[in-house]
């Protein structure tokens, strides 16, 4: 059984990612690392979108159009951020995402 | 098994070796540029996958997307946003290091159980193929209109951006 040509293998690969960056989500501080954390889910998503495409999928075009679009939705989720991250820095002289708590109760 | 397919699977495993390894850089380091090397080690993992998984066009739009155009805003967000103490020291404080350990457990678990139990069924015939022509066909005709809809997403992030970025009039950053 080759573990390339195994379903499994990669949807446990896709798995890993997810919870990489659930905990980078959780554990970061920055906004940077939460970006990079969203980026890494993202990516698992687009994994397991390719492999159920190539393994199980009746039209294998759509799982890959299906992650191109998630690709561009992750690049235009990271200019936004990266451009919500520069707004922040500018109005409240910080980066931390604890000291910016305006709507905080 | 012949020799060429030794090659292949060790470099498989090695492309996921690329994409743990990375994506633990990318979560665990303090350093903020090192996590973005994670990051984009972590998804030229991921691109090597693409090219097993037969399609070699996603693999390339992933290294120019991810890799070349992802990675680099993220490094241009580090420039402006952080100054150069901060980039070395921010990044873990520990907090929540055991909140979030645990639950990325549970719920690594929970997917993995679910993942055991299931037993995947391939659809009875396929349609198509996985050729280029076919994807820019398909894309042109079934899924022409999401494909304008992530135009004009992209377009209205992209001035959104901008706008946000350049502030009030006559306000210098």
């Amino acid at each position: 059984m080759y573990l390339s040509g195994n379903l499994n293998t990669y949807l446990v690969v896709a798995l890993f990612l997810l919870i990489l960056g659930l905990y980078g989500m959780i554990q970061h501080r920055t906004f940077i690392g939460m970006l990079i954390s969203t980026e890494l889910i993202l990516n698992g998503a687009g994994l397991n979108f390719m492999a159920f495409n190539r393994f199980l999928a009746p039209n294998p075009a759509v799982g890959q159009i299906f992650t191109l679009f998630i690709m561009g939705i992750a690049a235009a989720e990271a200019a936004i951020g990266v451009s919500v991250i520069l707004a922040v820095y500018r109005r409240y002289q910080t980066s931390d995402p604890e000291k910016v708590d305006d709507l905080h109760g | 098994m012949i020799l060429y397919q030794y090659i292949t699977e060790a470099l498989f495993f090695a492309f996921i070796l690329l994409v743990f390894f990375g994506g633990l850089l990318a979560v665990r380091t303090r350093i903020l540029m090192h996590a973005v090397l994670g990051l984009a080690v972590s998804l030229l993992g991921v691109a090597g996958l693409y090219f097993y998984l037969g399609s070699p066009f996603l693999a390339m739009m992933q290294i120019l997307i991810y890799v070349g155009a992802v990675c680099i805003m993220i490094v241009f967000g580090i420039m402006v946003g952080y100054t150069p103490s901060q980039v070395q020291r921010e990044g873990i404080t520990g907090k929540n290091t055991f909140l979030a350990m645990l639950s990325s457990i549970l719920v690594f678990l929970l997917l993995l159980v679910a993942l055991s139990r299931t037993i995947w069924v391939p659809s009875a015939s396929r349609i198509g193929d996985f050729t280029l022509p076919y994807l820019g066909e398909s894309l042109l005709y079934q899924y022409c209109l999401a494909f304008e809809l992530i135009s004009v997403v992209l377009l209205a992030a992209i001035v959104g951006a901008i706008v946000l970025a350049r502030g009030k009039k006559g306000e210098h950053f």
